[in-house]
């Protein structure tokens, strides 16, 4: 089967500076592929490339088998989008959003009428069918452009931060509809910067920084690779810190925390115990934030 | 932006309608806000400036004032609806809706958005006359049948204006800069286009601007011919000067709007 994207050196530049600079990555039918970065990393320049907004400036795009250049509105007919700003169109209701945007897709009026309803069961909307968009929630707004975004019955499903500022009950009703959505045969392509989103919905996901992929893997795979399997956290102290250098462990200081990466927190926890005496300690399994963070810098990024 | 950019043909396809028919929904939806004004101001321009002003002026080149002003008003109308539906209406769907960027998320190209939306503002003007027309024919200040030609000059020139707006649309930094476009331009071309006095009036030079730069020029004096009714071959240099203006600033306006909107 050929992949839904392929992206080779791909690449955008406004003016001097480069949004997206030489990428490459591939998303294979029915799996769900994530963007991962802090602010500024170039993932939302890269879903509009991918959903055929913005033109690219060099390098070589397929979408659905198609170049985004020569034929968009073909693409962007088998596309759903979710994006990043709410825009439903506030001079209709719920309902009649769906209807209006299936039509820009030439879906017959009764055939989107029947499939908004079920779509807005789908999303659990149906009891907001005929309210008016300013008497939604942010959640509801959310929901109902994810789907807005099912009305065409779409190949490829392209969300830019799907879950942004939603609470966790939102949250995961979108999650949930997802993996759904996957199970059903759909390509899910998503940009978050929400680690555990990534890592829960993910099968495989690229961490950019600056325009460029840093890694591409799944997340487990990332996790052990650039970190490793178990981490032990201990205060920051000077004895806490010359007893380690005593014995000898490896260690990372990261504010008031002290931080060992490990295979076994058993051991390392017992030496701790044995030999420096920690006021408080936690050990825990490595996680994709600590790979982002290792990768992506603890600096603050503007 | 180059000038072989600006003036570059858009690709444009039916899908322009979709825009048009969902305009098209918002109006039918909110009909009673929208039927009204046309009405309302067709009565206040005749009775202030027709009945009022037009009892000390009596008549122009042997035609009643209130008759003389009556296309003016249609042709005002015509300008106000399609140049403030595609400045300030058209802004706010881009720019506080976000509606372009949702409907550019489907097959629409930004082409046929803005061609839908220059093609919805000629509409509106050609509603306004058509729901105006009926009030000036009750009070008998125009004449039919050859009045109702104004109902496709009006889409004519709504277009024009269409065009116009959109090109400050494309251009404009905010929502507050349409202002200067609304006062420094739309304003005084209300004033001075041989709409409520003859511009034969005023020291020739002013003819000359009005005839070269001012749109409403034309369309007034074309819609005073089918409302009086007076034609003469003069018509067809109206015609064609609005219809040269409107298909090149179609074109300008929807390559401005790209240039806006696809980075």
């Amino acid at each position: 089967m050929p992949p839904v994207i392929i992206a080779e050196e791909l690449k955008k530049t406004y003016g001097t500076t480069s949004a997206v600079d030489g990428i490459h990555f591939t998303v294979h039918k029915g799996e769900i592929f994530g963007f991962l970065g802090p602010n500024g990393a170039g993932k939302t320049t890269t879903m509009k490339l991918l959903t055929c907004v913005s033109p690219r400036t060099s390098g070589t795009l397929q979408v659905l088998g198609m170049d985004p250049d020569t034929e968009p509105a073909a693409i962007k007919a088998r596309l759903g989008i979710v994006p990043q700003e709410t825009n439903l169109d506030p001079d209709f209701t719920c309902h009649a959003n769906l209807v209006t945007y299936a039509g820009y897709f030439d879906i017959p009026r009764d055939q989107a009428a029947k499939k908004a309803d079920e779509l807005l069961e789908f999303v659990q909307l149906q009891d907001k069918r005929d309210v008016a968009i300013d008497k939604l929630s942010g959640g509801m707004k959310r929901r109902l452009i994810l789907a807005r975004a099912l009305v065409n019955s779409p190949d490829l499903l392209i969300l830019d931060e799907p879950t942004i500022g939603l609470d966790p009950q939102a949250r995961h009703l979108i999650w949930e509809r997802l993996k759904l959505l996957q199970a059903q045969g759909n390509t899910v392509v998503l940009t978050t910067h929400y680690l555990d989103e990534a890592a829960r919905l993910c099968d495989r996901l690229v961490i950019m920084d600056n325009g460029r992929i840093l890694v591409l893997g799944s997340p487990a795979d990332l996790v052990k690779e650039h970190v490793g399997d178990e981490i032990v956290e201990v205060e920051h102290s000077i004895e806490i810190v010359t007893c380690l250098e005593k014995t000898g462990i490896r260690f990372e200081i990261f504010g008031d925390t002290v931080q060992i990466v490990t295979t076994s927190a058993r051991d390392v926890a017992r030496t701790l115990f044995e030999h420096c005496q920690p006021k408080k300690m936690i050990t825990r399994p490595a996680t994709l934030e600590d790979v982002f963070l290792k990768l992506a810098g603890r600096t603050l990024k503007e | 932006m180059t000038l072989m950019t600006l003036f570059a043909i858009p690709r444009v396809s039916y899908r322009a309608w979709k825009v048009w028919y969902r305009n098209l929904f918002v109006f039918i939806r909110t009909w009673k806000v929208n039927f009204f004004p046309p009405f309302i101001e067709a009565f206040l321009y005749l009775s202030a400036i027709g009945l009022g002003i037009g009892t000390y002026v009596g008549s122009i080149d042997g035609i009643p004032y209130v008759n003389f002003i009556a296309p003016a008003i249609l042709a005002i109308s015509v300008m106000n609806s399609a140049f403030f539906e595609c400045t300030y209406g058209s802004y706010v769907r881009m720019y506080y809706q976000k509606s372009f960027d949702a409907m550019i998320a489907t097959p629409l190209s930004i082409e046929d958005v803005i061609a839908g939306e220059l093609l919805w503002g000629a509409t509106r003007s050609v509603m306004y006359v058509a729901i105006m027309l009926p009030v000036l024919a009750a009070f008998g200040v125009i004449s039919l049948p050859a009045s109702l030609l104004a109902i496709p000059l009006a889409f004519i020139g709504g277009l024009m204006f269409a065009a116009i707006g959109m090109c400050f649309t494309g251009i404009t930094p905010g929502l507050e800069t349409l202002n200067y476009p609304a006062y420094l331009f739309i304003t005084p071309m209300t004033l001075f286009s041989g709409t409520f006095f003859p511009l034969a009036l005023l020291p020739a030079v002013f003819g000359y601007i009005a005839v070269l730069f001012f749109p409403l020029t034309h369309l007034v004096a074309a819609m005073r011919m089918c409302t009086i009714p007076d034609f003469s071959p003069a018509i067809l240099v109206h015609l064609s000067w609005m219809v040269a203006v409107t298909g090149v600033l179609c074109i300008v306006s929807i390559n401005l709007m790209k240039r806006r909107l696809i980075v």
